[in-house]
């Protein structure tokens, strides 16, 4: 069998595997709206990756852009109009320009500068969302506003009430915004991200315009966890500062480490394995956190390639 | 630990299958039924057990499981077993919204209890609601549960910030004077907290000082209490709460500001008290709930069987709101005979607790038209040391009904939408 | 008016100097093992609890001198299991596995000493301000700063004087010439490593005079420290020094004119700064560009 087909074959496996969750989660007691948040997840974790695995670039401040998502999409609903679309729009260009600007003051840093400084300036905006109050309703978090049914012009489909169709609306969110990063990391831009990973010196010999390439790679992959965030707000019908705080940050470089951030799809079994573990150890045990805790550092001292790397290591194809 | 009970899913299935978790080996499987004959009825209650709050939520679960097991001890509900399923909302909405989905939707539980955080017990609020699950809001404050965003099928046992102003505003001002000066967290229980104390304030005559908002998880208070005391008040209050509070009022004996002004609050619990120095155990406050009430039938009883399940130590506030929300679901459906939530929520309208339940001097009913529980306010002062006992660190001097202070329905914002 | 600026700025370089504390701890480690410790709130709070338990026996004083060493102590054996074998892999991995590691402190002392928050008192001597117009000036915030300037100076003194400290700066600059030389790198960064939990664990017997005791008592702590850092500049103790104290005084002026805004407006500077001067205040040309 040759390398390209058992590549389609996982493919699709993995779109089978997602599409039919609402028939198989249940019988293995999972539940639809843990899939939904598994999707948005894993989202957010391949926005990292896009930077982190494909740039080499680590952002640890990406929940900002995500959170502003969720409130971009909280504002629209409450206040422009009672449109998902809109919503899901208002949430990508907060969560994404909030990112360009950033991103300028903060692509001439890297390594662990780099790091540093985007925490810094994630919790800037943490502090902005949890202060301004009159506007993000601080604390409380915004709340107010609710998926809205999809009109389609010759059909009506109800993604408030019905769960499994809503899974379905994520997953097609989901399949749409994969599509458009893997175009991207496929074209001249994403071979020239490539280039800056590996070396970035002899990228910048080769004539590429680093900083601009690091920047663009930044915005980008801040739209999509603008857009990832919207979806987060559609999910739960809120939106609060703990979807910007440093540790939602954590989290998703957690999933896109653990899965394989050298994988497209490392990601998105990262925050499988991660959401599905903490749902299930907190129900079990109220020391959950020691064992999530415990679990990053087994991955971190074990698994620093992510289990799609260790996958691939054990079984060469 | 203090979360290990008799009837609860987080021990059985620690005991069960806490070998197979790290493994990953059984994902989530349906809660085990003990053999007891009749299918149990499972009671959802969400709360953070992780995270600031969670002393308080660990004794509200603490008093629910209590109220779990001496229900089933006398036939449970309709005769069938209760099974209480709990999970932490980890202080986070979107969490919270993920476990109140994942108790109705895969546990399919009859009824829903939580949380201690007014953001989540509202957002969750929204999941029952769409549910059309009975709901009890346990212990979160903030005005507008039983208000403007009140709904058929929730109903709330711990105090709405008015009513918690409105029972301490006229001894405050009598005992300390007129000049007030607010720290206040800014968040929403907060501003409805110091606006209500405002308005009591303002019909007594009196005047706010200022009034400072301190963002949630405040460390250090010594700039707002140089302000404070520059603006000289006769009274300081102290609206933060939990480890905030602790904080401020720490830093306030320390800094002998309590010897210049007088210093105060609204609501006051026993776990903030007890994790602070003696010194700083200082004010007229107002409990919810006091364990100590001498002459009140099935009090010291229900001291006792906390004190059996909790190291020793007395029931809180926290632990009768967890009680009295099981108490509520379990004696309404006995007393209907049913478990249709509709039924149930029309039933709950001027309910009243029993004796045994209610645990205070006055009658303790939900209120037709906003749901929200009669509860007594305990109003008195704290105490440095606590005299026959280590935690009695409160001094009770007063208890206000519930339909006392509670401001009329129309004036509540409340207007309750029955499904047809 | 000028009364209310003057007392804040003097309260704001008391707070400073207990951020100064825990920032250098923070520094040094960030300096020597390229990790950006997530779990120093962490070893803050095992140090108040660490205090907290030994009291009753030595006394407030006594758990003054033997908390700090005992967290230095887990911090070293922490070091020599976790952190070691991350050396010379991405600095992505150190901050994952502090970030785990912070997780697990807090459930850690809520799983030992429970969820409900401790109560410390400070010593009698100490607990009265100095006088009643001035009663921000309490014994124990000066004492705070004493303990904090002694400490930084003896710091500043041991990196200038002796060879273990003369060794660690030069391994900030410049690491792999320092091995060259034949120095024990491990056992530098080990004591090193060690060195910082020892000032985060002071920085938590201190806290718990002023604040409430509980598990989570680390976590708004630590990002003031971090954002000291930043002003200051990466690779120099001198600048986080300096980042300290003027947080806290950006931060008390705040709370004159525009109180809730006083946490928030560290944040501000920093994004100021890092606008104005990249490096930080005090950071050196091409140290972690």
């Amino acid at each position: 069998m040759s390398a390209g087909a058992a590549k389609l074959i996982a493919l699709t496996a993995v779109w089978a595997l997602l599409a039919a969750a609402p028939f198989w989660a249940p019988l293995v007691g999972g539940y639809t709206a843990l899939g939904a948040r598994v999707l948005v997840l894993a989202l957010a974790a391949m926005s990292v990756n896009f930077l982190l695995g494909f740039a080499g670039v680590l952002s640890f401040g990406h929940a900002a852009y995500f959170g502003l998502g969720a409130y971009g999409a909280g504002f629209a609903l409450k206040f422009l109009a009672p449109s998902t679309p809109l919503s899901l729009l208002c949430g990508t260009l907060l969560g994404g320009i909030a990112g360009a600007l950033l991103g300028l003051l903060i692509v001439r840093r890297r390594g662990v500068y780099f790091a540093m400084v985007t925490i810094a300036f994630g919790q800037v905006l943490y502090y902005i969302a949890f202060q301004w109050s009159s506007l993000t309703g601080g604390d409380d978090g915004l709340r107010g506003f609710a998926r809205q049914p999809l009109d389609l012009g010759f059909a009506k489909i109800d993604i408030l009430g019905d769960e499994t169709a809503f899974y379905y609306f994520v997953l097609l969110c989901f399949a749409l915004v994969v599509a458009v990063m893997g175009f991207i990391l496929r074209s001249p831009f994403g071979r020239a991200m490539i280039a800056i990973r590996e070396n970035e010196r002899r990228a910048r010999f080769l004539g590429l315009a680093v900083e601009r390439h690091i920047w663009i790679a930044f915005t980008l992959s801040c739209f999509f966890a603008g857009f990832a965030g919207a979806l987060y707000a559609l999910v739960n019908n809120f939106a609060d500062p703990r979807g910007l705080h440093y540790s939602q940050s954590g989290d998703f470089v957690m999933m896109a480490v653990m899965g394989g951030m050298r994988n497209f799809w490392g990601p998105l079994l990262g925050a499988a394995v991660f959401v599905v573990v903490q749902d299930y150890l907190s129900s079990v045990t109220v020391n959950w956190m020691s064992f999530i805790g415990l679990l990053f550092v087994l991955v971190v001292l074990f698994f620093p390639r992510g289990l799609l790397g260790f996958i691939r290591r054990r079984a060469p194809a | 630990m203090a979360l290990l009970g008799e009837t609860g899913r987080l021990d059985r299935r620690t005991m069960l299958k806490g070998a197979a978790a790290l493994g990953g080996v059984a994902l989530a499987s349906p809660a085990i039924i003990s053999a007891r004959g009749e299918t149990p009825v499972k009671i959802g209650m969400v709360d953070p057990l992780t995270g600031a709050y969670a002393a308080n939520a660990q004794n509200e679960v603490t008093g629910a499981k209590l109220a779990v097991s001496q229900l089933n001890a006398k036939g449970g509900i309709l005769g069938r077993p209760i099974e209480l399923l709990v999970e932490d909302s980890a202080n986070d909405v979107g969490t919270g919204v993920q476990k109140a989905r994942k108790l109705t939707e895969r546990d399919e539980v009859s009824f829903l209890i939580g949380d201690v955080n007014s953001a989540v017990a509202q957002a969750i609020a929204q999941v029952s609601n769409e549910k059309k699950i009975l709901h009890i809001v346990s212990g979160g404050h903030t005005d507008t549960i039983t208000g403007k965003d009140c709904k058929w099928n929730v109903y709330r046992v711990c105090n709405t910030t008015t009513m918690e102003a409105n029972s301490i505003c006229s001894t405050l001002f009598e005992k300390y004077g007129k000049k007030w000066y607010f720290i206040t967290p800014d968040y929403a229980y907060g501003h409805t907290l110091q606006a209500a104390a405002e308005a009591d304030l303002k019909k007594l005559g009196g005047t706010t000082s200022g009034a400072e908002l301190t963002p949630l998880g405040t460390t250090d208070f010594s700039a707002f209490l140089i302000k404070a005391r520059a603006a000289n008040p006769d009274v300081i209050l102290v609206l933060v709460q939990g480890s905030d509070m602790v904080n401020c009022l720490k830093q306030i004996t320390q800094f002998g500001l309590n010897t210049q002004v007088h210093v105060a609050g609204l609501q006051q619990e026993l776990e903030a008290l007890e994790g602070m120095p003696p010194e700083a155990r200082i004010g007229v406050w107002m409990f919810e709930w006091y364990w100590k009430q001498p002459g009140v039938s099935g009090v010291d009883q229900f001291v006792a069987d906390i004190r059996k399940v909790n190291n020793g130590k007395v029931p809180t506030a926290r632990h009768w709101f967890g009680y009295t929300s099981v108490q509520t679901i379990v004696g309404v459906a006995n007393q209907q005979k049913t478990l249709d939530s509709l039924k149930l929520a029309k039933a709950l309208g001027n309910f009243e607790l029993p004796p045994e339940v209610r645990l205070q001097p006055n009658k303790c009913y939900y209120r037709e038209g906003d749901h929200q529980l009669m509860t007594s306010a305990f109003i008195g002062e704290a105490q440095a040391e606590g005299k026959d006992d280590p935690e009695d660190l409160f001094r009770v001097d007063k208890v206000i009904a519930g339909d006392k202070d509670a401001p009329p329905v129309d004036e509540t914002g409340c207007k309750l939408q029955w499904p047809a | 008016m000028t009364q209310l600026l003057l007392f804040n700025v003097t309260n704001g370089l008391i707070i400073g100097a207990f951020y100064v504390l825990m920032a250098l701890g923070l520094s040094l480690i960030l300096n020597l093992s390229n990790v950006i410790n997530f779990a120093h709130g962490g070893f803050l709070v095992i140090g108040g609890y660490i205090a907290y338990s030994v009291t009753p026996y030595v006394g407030f004083w006594g758990a003054l001198l033997v908390a700090p060493p005992l967290t230095a102590l887990i911090g070293f054996v922490v070091e020599r299991i976790l952190i070691r074998p991350l050396y010379g892999r991405d600095p992505l991995y150190g901050l994952l596995l502090t970030f785990g590691l912070a997780f697990m402190i807090e459930d850690g002392t809520r799983f030992i000493w429970g969820a409900q928050g401790k109560p410390v008192s400070v010593p009698a001597v100490l607990a009265h301000p100095l006088s009643a117009q001035f009663f921000f000036l309490t014994g124990y915030r000066l004492f705070m700063v004493a303990a904090a300037l002694a400490v930084v100076a003896l710091l500043f003194a041991l990196l200038r004087y002796t060879k273990l400290g003369v060794r660690i700066r030069a391994g900030t600059l410049d690491l792999e010439t320092v091995s060259a030389l034949g120095v024990n790198v491990q056992a530098l960064r080990s004591l090193n490593f060690a060195a910082g939990v020892f000032l985060a664990g002071l920085s938590g017997v201190l806290a718990a005079g002023q604040l409430g005791l509980e598990p989570t008592m680390g976590t708004g702590l630590l990002m003031p420290s971090f954002v000291a850092i930043i002003v200051g500049g990466v690779g120099s103790l001198t600048g986080t020094l300096i980042g300290g104290l003027l947080i806290g005084v950006a931060s008390g002026l705040t709370a004159v004119f525009l109180p809730a805004a006083s946490e928030a407006v560290i944040y501000v500077l920093m994004a100021l700064i890092l606008l104005l001067r990249p490096r930080g205040l005090f950071g050196e040309e091409g140290m972690m560009t």
